[in-house]
């Protein structure tokens, strides 16, 4: 029970890292990005690529695995992103569909449409049991690891966007662009920013949880209905309603799988939609925007 | 002109409109041998028609419209197995079934952003998924409904290996739809939708339901997608999982896309240019073809949807307009 608790909790803290560039977007340009997948999928290729052929510690390729994402992420949005802005949402999600497609059929062509397999450092295969009974305990190290990982990045942000002048200067961005730019904010530069390190995020993300999600060419496509989820359900103005979409999703998730595996994702979807149809706008937002 | 013939005339028949009908009724017959692809650019250009009239004209963006077409494909598939095998009975029940599913969806439609929607039509078409999956006793599962034999069409056609039926049989259908739809378009609850689709306040204002609109014009929708479906159990005598996955969603919002939105023959020439499209990339490269038909949407979003079904316009003036 507690096991299945704390797997949970793992798996929600991944999504929250993985959707919140996908969030941030989305409150900021008001940009529905179903692309965002392809760079947590990047993210994950590329720390398969450094330990396999480059023979990197894990540890090292995760920095790595963001960064190379966040370039990634700045190119595209300086690229072809940046038109897509101003056009209806329609627009936006067939064209990020398109990327989509391209990234999947692309990495298929590169790398192969098989599984990759992630070599974990021994020091995160152990695993740790605590207490007996129904109130059993085992943390496996690697999820142990990114609880902590992904804790420590969420509060680091959270202070990045409460403490400093950047965070002000985006959460002015968000509420409203127009005045923020017309304060001498540069909210261009402010969203070539955040985009990228929102796409260092989801690759950071991608690698991080290689081992659970698993690395393969159509990670962008079974993923992106849960970034979609979190972001929905939590809304996009705060960090905190994404936490909490992606800590409920990743729960509900492991544990109906668990208990009930036929339903698959079902119970999911059901608390997704009851959860939209309650509030639309998200759990987490300030009723009067847009 | 005064007002009236003014608000009439787009509802007129255009000439050439005669003229496509006219070669479109002779596809089957002149090319025979192609039969089964006519059938199967029909089935996609009326699940586009009915996904046009509510993205087109009331302005829902729907990512999950498959939840209709599988409704429809497993319904008819289901009551051609159980209770009899006459297609047109079944297509009623398939419809049937698609409206009631429209109507009990609809209010969910109503509320929220285009995200929101996007989010609850894409979870609605996921749920059915997973029911479809779980109750796999009704529907056969991952593996397929199998043993579907349907009768023969007016009780004198049979479906025949060649598809020479179906095609006929889908093209009837789809023009019974496309007739019916122009009429819906053009009347006071078309316009209406429109009006809506532009601005929702105004028309609140003018003293109109929207909701009621909503869930009228989302309920035949569902009916015609699920006639699609329908229409895909009963020519194949099978139906599986695939109806139901996210990307019958997205193919049928493609075909729309590369035709139009918001004008019937959208649908039509978009399924047309999807199939033929998707047929020659899988010929050329059978694995990757996805690659190519992303990159044409981007590029298709890029240079803007309007350019595309104005092809006059492309060598006026560059940039986008």
């Amino acid at each position: 029970m507690l096991t299945l608790l704390f797997d949970g909790i793992a798996y929600g803290m991944l999504l929250f890292v993985l959707a919140l560039g996908l969030a941030v977007t989305m409150g900021l340009m008001n940009f529905i990005n179903l692309a965002h997948g392809a760079f947590a999928m990047a993210g994950g290729y590329v720390l398969v690529l450094l330990m396999q052929k480059a023979g990197w510690p894990f540890l090292a390729c995760l920095p790595a695995a963001f960064v190379a994402t966040a370039l990634l992420g700045a190119l595209l949005e300086r690229t072809i992103y940046r038109p897509m802005y101003g056009k209806p949402h329609l627009d936006q999600v067939l064209f990020s569909i398109g990327l989509t497609f391209m990234a999947v059929a692309a990495v298929d062509y590169a790398m192969g449409s098989s599984q990759q397999n992630v070599q974990l450092p021994d020091w995160l295969r152990q695993r740790f049991e605590f207490g007996s009974g129904a109130l059993q305990l085992g943390m496996g190290a690697y999820r142990l690891f990114i609880v902590a990982t992904c804790v420590a990045l969420a509060l680091a942000l959270q202070a990045v966007l409460s403490r400093t002048r950047f965070g002000s200067r985006l959460r002015a961005a968000v509420d409203d662009p127009r005045v923020a730019a017309g304060l001498g904010i540069p909210v261009d530069r402010v969203f070539l920013l955040t985009f990228a390190v929102g796409s260092g995020l989801a690759g950071l993300g991608g690698a991080l949880g290689a081992d659970i999600l698993g690395v393969e060419p159509t990670f962008p496509l079974k993923y992106m209905v849960y970034f979609l989820i979190v972001c929905a359900v939590g809304g996009t103005s705060s960090i905190t309603g994404p936490l909490v979409a992606a800590l409920v999703l990743g729960i509900a998730d492991v544990m109906g799988k668990y208990y009930v595996p036929k339903l698959g994702g079902f119970i999911v979807y059901v608390l997704m939609i009851a959860i939209l149809l309650w509030r639309p706008q998200g759990l987490f937002t300030r009723e009067a925007r847009r | 002109m005064s007002p009236r013939q003014s608000l009439l005339a787009p509802s007129r028949w255009r000439p050439w409109e005669f003229v496509l009908w006219a070669v479109i009724w002779a596809m089957p017959v002149v090319f025979g041998s192609h039969a089964a692809l006519i059938n199967e650019i029909a089935i996609l250009a009326l699940f586009a028609l009915s996904l046009d009239l509510i993205l087109g004209y009331a302005g829902i963006v729907s990512l999950g419209h498959a939840a209709f077409f599988g409704v429809g494909a497993y319904g008819a598939a289901l009551f051609a197995k159980h209770v009899m095998p006459d297609p047109l009975l079944g297509m009623a029940v398939a419809m049937g079934l698609g409206a009631l599913l429209g109507l009990a969806t609809s209010p969910m439609i109503v509320r929220g952003t285009d995200l929101t929607r996007l989010m609850v039509t894409m979870g609605v078409a996921l749920v059915l998924l997973e029911l479809a999956n779980k109750f796999d006793s009704l529907t056969g599962g991952a593996d397929g409904l199998q043993g579907v034999v349907m009768g023969p069409l007016l009780g004198a056609f049979d479906f025949d290996l060649g598809a020479r039926t179906a095609s006929f049989y889908s093209l009837a259908l789809l023009f019974v739809a496309f007739v019916v739809l122009r009429r819906v378009v053009h009347s006071p609850l078309g316009i209406s939708l429109q009006a809506l689709r532009d601005n929702r306040l105004r028309l609140t204002a003018l003293g109109m339901t929207v909701q009621g609109r909503l869930a009228a014009v989302y309920t035949l929708s569902g009916a015609l997608a699920a006639a699609s479906g329908a229409l895909l159990a009963q020519t194949t005598g099978f139906a599986s999982l695939d109806v139901l996955e996210f990307h019958r969603s997205a193919d049928v919002m493609l075909a729309l896309i590369i035709g139009g939105a918001g004008w019937l023959w959208g649908g039509l020439i978009g399924a047309i240019g999807f199939k033929l499209m998707h047929d020659l990339l899988s010929t050329w490269t059978t694995q990757y073809w996805t690659f190519w038909i992303g990159l044409f949407l981007v590029v298709l979003m890029l240079a803007g949807r309007e350019r595309l079904f104005r092809p006059w316009t492309w060598f006026k003036r560059g940039g986008p307009q």
